[in-house]
């Protein structure tokens, strides 16, 4: 097929990039971009291990054209440590063993954060419900719930102490 | 028993978990090379025939596609263990399953290597295939391997006691056939491996080869490599990226790693070939479906007189490590309890369907399910509490077993009153509300096996170690991170030896060309091997540390102690121990008045300001005076399993021996709904012994890990099979549970102290899968009366059986199976044979004989 040109803006920088039109974000972002935190686990749109935030939406980056993402802001795994230092999500996750292999781990992540942005205080059955989008394989999903919560409550420590 | 330490038995973040967490740390697939091309593999649509002839030449013309390579471009069969070598990387002959790897093309890209694939011809004779193992068994002729006679891989006899005796004595008797399907590790990260040869610059032509593998087994995947390419080992170099679970999916080779070495000799030029999920599927190496014919009995005081099992395994269609799974059935049937009479049928059948391998928990898992269903069923029958029972049959170790294991640290009885306690067991069973229920369970398994695969007397471990000028310490260990936290362990055991910092230690790991050779990430052995030489080395080099340090404290070595990056001068001799024991009081770290850059400088200052002898040294100011003595300070440490370990001498032996065993305890509560069969497991209580908690965060991860796989196995997770096919080769499908399936599991640990295991600790990855599924099994009975003898237990099996109980209609969905008394493995659908469609079955298969009833699904 003959490529085109689009312009893709992913983790805040602007890219031009030349793309055959039935390219996956997913392929484009690995391949193209050496963004290979986003990973491929499954066939058929299953696992989640793709997850990146379209205009702060977590979708599946296997489901969607590049070329359909002219104009959207794009947040990959990447995107998420904040000036050279962990999110807290991220360094929650290593203190309390919700990454064994990592392999899922970016996906959640992403998940992770399209949740907390849109309820920044979820119940326990809103997080299963929310994460219920990717797949693991390693942890029985017990010590992400830890880490998740354990960010929750530091945010609420902060929010009151703020007050 | 001393245990005051500073970095082990404290919850430590994996540290490469900033990889992980910002997506930086590279996977096979994630890695590329200049002029990299991939590759793509050709699959065999019959579950079995004969390849008569293979035209690639309208693939290899296709602009992009630089090479194809087929069967003949590797001739040499292989296999992971020793006497199972009789697969090859691309089918030379014959190919014995849907899936089996025909033909590779490479190209440019990934979807003209794909259009190629459908340019290449082959032309089969197909042959009549086996699926069923009971069945396959009977074959008289077509054998799948042709020195396989009926099939049958291996099989396996042996008695130990007098059974007939026990069971003459036993005031009680139970007999069952279990049936346990099959299941696969899927783990999250499809298999990849790069391939890419350097050209010698001496000869001018191809030379040295490197592949990067996702793989648990880097040095099996040398040693394969070098077999079948031809090529000398030191020729080769395999490095091990991070790698996205394995679980014993990647504990052997995977045909696509040799293809891969293959298709980059031939297109002189790096080729990574990635599977797609459904490809690992079909790649698989997973828990064999099984039969378990168990027939046990008890007196009525609960003491088990005698233990009969006949295991029959569907192995698919390569030997595989099928050999070691059908032993471990036998070897780890009885040595959990004190068993004095056991008999054990094995037989490892072969039939046309992706061989099955080894998966966590190995061969033990669908026994332990049999096993510790049928003591339940035993303790209702002389009104015992089911954890009684168990009470009743405890080892008393340090023991030998009645098939030669010799057990030291056995924590099984704490592990059983701790679930017990935090279950509420004594308060709560039989009094939760209708279709509610606690089941109790009980599993172990090896650290590590006494006795290699490849059998020789080389040590199964060894770790080197690198102090230099820096003040870093460098651990090069072959042992292979898989997410276990092997990387974490090896920093943890070298950093507590030599008493400083965990940041000052850098994990260099599973690469042949720098790390020492370690057998692999499997059977559970790392922590307790591989740990074991990492902390030999580390002691080694801290002799020479402390022997340079007392030069300059002027006193014995043995009177330093090594802690919080310091080395210290002790009140008096205290002897060798000083070694593995740190400081009584802890005291803030002492500024040396030096920045860690200038250490090159400090040394010649040191001298000059000399004033005699001190009582503590930085650890920093304690290397640069070793290295002053010595130069740069290396040390070794190796581990090889004592002899006493290694089991006894019948045929067979060598499985099941390890030089220490983990146990597990867990209580199960679940609900059953009546109406839709639908079994909820609302918490596991799950208690391991595993020796010592090096680091507790990882070791409540892999119990938790653990038990998950197990209760997937138990309720949700199925192979289905249709006439060889694989029906349902995606995560969803196969039903991997998601995070809304999955409950909450409570670690406990149990710490028995192992007096081998490095600072005492054991394996903590494997041993709590298989007690898992038989307390769920029980709960069930003790929810709503009823015995499920086949995993998983689906609502359609849980209904299936409440209607048997109830006297109901029979379900059609299970074609009229009760779960509580399977008889055979269900082909979904049934046969296509018989309806002209489909490939054609042996002449023995039941399609052949009477036309399938019902089958609608």
């Amino acid at each position: 097929m003959k490529k085109e040109l689009i312009q893709l803006r992913v983790n805040g920088r602007e890219h031009e990039l030349a793309i055959e039109p039935n390219a996956l974000l997913l392929d484009v972002l690995r391949t193209q971009l050496q963004f290979t935190g986003s990973k491929r686990g499954c066939d058929d749109s299953s696992c989640g291990a793709c997850t990146v935030l379209i205009d702060g939406v977590a979708m599946m980056s296997c489901t969607v054209l590049s070329a359909n993402c002219e104009g959207q802001e794009i947040t990959t795994i990447e995107g998420v440590t904040e000036h050279g230092s962990l999110a807290a999500i991220q360094k929650a996750y290593g203190d309390w063993g919700g990454a064994q292999c990592g392999y899922c781990t970016p996906g959640f992540i992403m998940t992770v954060r399209s949740l907390l942005a849109e309820n920044p205080d979820p119940s326990e059955n809103d997080i299963r419900n929310a994460l219920s989008s990717n797949l693991c394989r390693c942890t029985g999903y017990n010590q992400m719930y830890e880490a998740i919560r354990s960010v929750i409550d530091a945010e609420r420590k902060a929010l009151v102490a703020a007050k | 028993m001393n245990n005051n330490f500073s970095i082990i038995g404290k919850p430590t973040a994996m540290i490469d978990a900033a990889e992980k967490t910002t997506g930086a740390g590279k996977y096979t697939d994630d890695l590329s090379l200049p002029g990299m091309l991939i590759g793509k593999i050709l699959h065999s649509p019959y579950p079995h025939a004969r390849i008569k002839s293979i035209e690639t030449r309208r693939a290899e013309q296709l602009a992009g596609v630089v090479a194809v390579v087929i069967g003949k471009d590797a001739p040499t069969p292989f296999g992971i263990l020793p006497v199972g070598h009789d697969e090859h990387a691309l089918a030379f002959d014959k190919v014995r399953y849907v899936g089996d790897n025909v033909a590779c093309v490479v190209a440019t890209s990934e979807s003209i290597a794909e259009k190629a694939l459908e340019l290449i011809h082959v032309d089969y004779e197909v042959l009549p295939a086996y699926f069923d193992p009971e069945e396959s068994m009977k074959a008289q002729s077509d054998f799948i391997h042709a020195n396989k006679l009926q099939n049958i891989e291996k099989d396996y006899h042996h008695v130990f006691g007098d059974p007939e005796r026990g069971f003459a004595e036993a005031d009680e008797i139970a007999e069952a056939r279990f049936i346990a399907n099959e299941v696969t590790h899927a783990a999250m990260e499809p298999h990849s491996t790069l391939a890419s040869f350097e050209i010698d610059p001496r000869t001018g032509k191809s030379g040295r080869l490197t592949v990067w593998s996702s793989t648990q087994v880097p040095y099996y995947l040398q040693h394969k490599l070098s077999l079948v390419l031809e090529m000398p080992m030191q020729q080769i170099r395999v490095i091990k990226p991070l790698v996205g679970g394995g679980f014993g999916g990647k504990s052997e080779v995977i045909p696509l790693e040799i293809i891969a070495a293959i298709a980059a000799r031939k297109a002189k030029a790096p080729v990574k070939i990635t599977y797609t999920r459904e490809e690992v599927f079909w790649a698989h190496r997973g828990r064999p479906r099984t039969i378990i014919d168990l027939k046990t009995g008890v007196k009525r005081d609960g003491r088990i007189t005698a233990v009969k099992a006949r295991v029959i395994q569907d192995g698919g269609a390569y030997c595989s490590y099928g050999v070691v799974t059908i032993l471990y059935s036998g070897a780890l049937l009885g040595a959990l309890y004190d068993i004095p009479n056991i008999q054990y049928d094995g037989y490892r059948v072969l039939t046309n369907k992706p061989a099955c391998g080894a998966m966590r928990g190995h061969g033990t898992v669908n026994v332990r399910f049999a096993f510790e269903s049928q003591l339940d069923e035993l303790a209702t029958k002389i009104s015992m509490d089911p954890a009684e029972i168990r009470r009743h049959n405890l080892l008393k170790p340090p023991c030998i077993t009645v098939n030669s294991l010799r057990v030291q640290s056995y924590g099984l009885p704490e592990c059983i009153e701790e679930v017990v306690k935090r279950s509420g067991w004594n308060d709560r069973k039989g009094e939760l509300p209708k279709g509610r229920g606690l089941g109790i369970a009980c599993s172990h398994y090896v650290s590590g096996a006494a006795n290699s695969i490849i059998r020789s007397d080389m040590p199964h471990s060894t770790v080197n170690i690198k102090i230099d000028r820096d003040g870093g310490v460098v651990v090069y260990t072959g042992a292979s991170e898989i997410g276990q936290g092997s990387d974490t362990m090896t920093a943890q055991i070298a950093a507590e030896a030599l008493g400083c910092s965990l940041e000052r230690v850098h994990v260099i790991a599973a690469d042949t060309d720098l790390t020492p050779i370690d057998i692999g990430s499997y059977s559970s052995r790392v922590t307790f091997m591989a740990g074991n030489a990492t902390l030999r080395a580390a002691n080694e080099v801290k002799m020479l540390i402390a022997a340079a340090a007392a030069k300059k404290m002027g006193c014995a070595p043995e009177e330093l102690i090594f802690h919080d990056d310091a080395v210290r001068r002790s009140g008096a001799h205290v002897g060798a121990d000083a070694f593995v024991r740190p400081a009584e009081q802890s005291s803030a770290p002492t500024v040396s008045g030096r920045v860690e850059g200038q250490i090159l400088r400090g040394s010649l200052q040191q001298k000059r300001k000399d004033e005699g002898p001190k009582d503590k040294m930085t650890f920093e100011e304690a290397v640069v005076a070793a290295i002053d003595f010595h130069g740069a300070l290396t040390g070794t440490g190796s581990y090889a399993p004592p002899a006493e370990a290694r089991g006894g001498k019948h045929k067979g032996a060598g499985v099941g021996p390890s030089p220490a065993y983990s146990y597990s305890a867990q209580v199960a509560e679940v609900s059953v709904d009546e109406e839709t069969g639908e079994v909820t497991v609302h918490r596991v209580w799950a208690a391991h012994d595993c020796g010592r908690a090096l680091n507790p965060v990882s070791v409540e991860g892999q119990i938790i890990g653990s038990v998950w796989m197990g209760m997937g196995q138990a309720l949700t997770e199925e192979m289905v099979w249709k006439d060889g096919m694989l029906m349902n080769p995606g995560l969803l499908e196969y039903r991997s549970p998601s995070s809304i399936e999955s409950p909450t599991v409570e670690p406990i640990i149990v710490e028995s102290i192992d007096p081998e295991g490095p600072f005492g600790a054991k394996e903590c990855s494997e041993g709590s899968l298989a007690a898992t599924i038989p307390a769920i099994a029980n709960a069930i009975y003790d929810a709503v009366g009823v015995r499920l003898h086949e995993s998983p237990f689906t609502p359609e099996r849980v209904l299936a059986a409440l209607r048997a109980k109830n006297k109901n209609k029979a379900l059609n969905l299970t074609e009229g199976i009760d779960p509580t008394a399977p008889a055979r493995f269900r082909e979904h659908g049934g046969a296509l044979w018989h309806k002209g469609k489909g490939p054609e079955r042996h002449p023995l298969d039941p399609s052949r004989i009477a036309t399938q009833p019902g089958g609608a699904d």
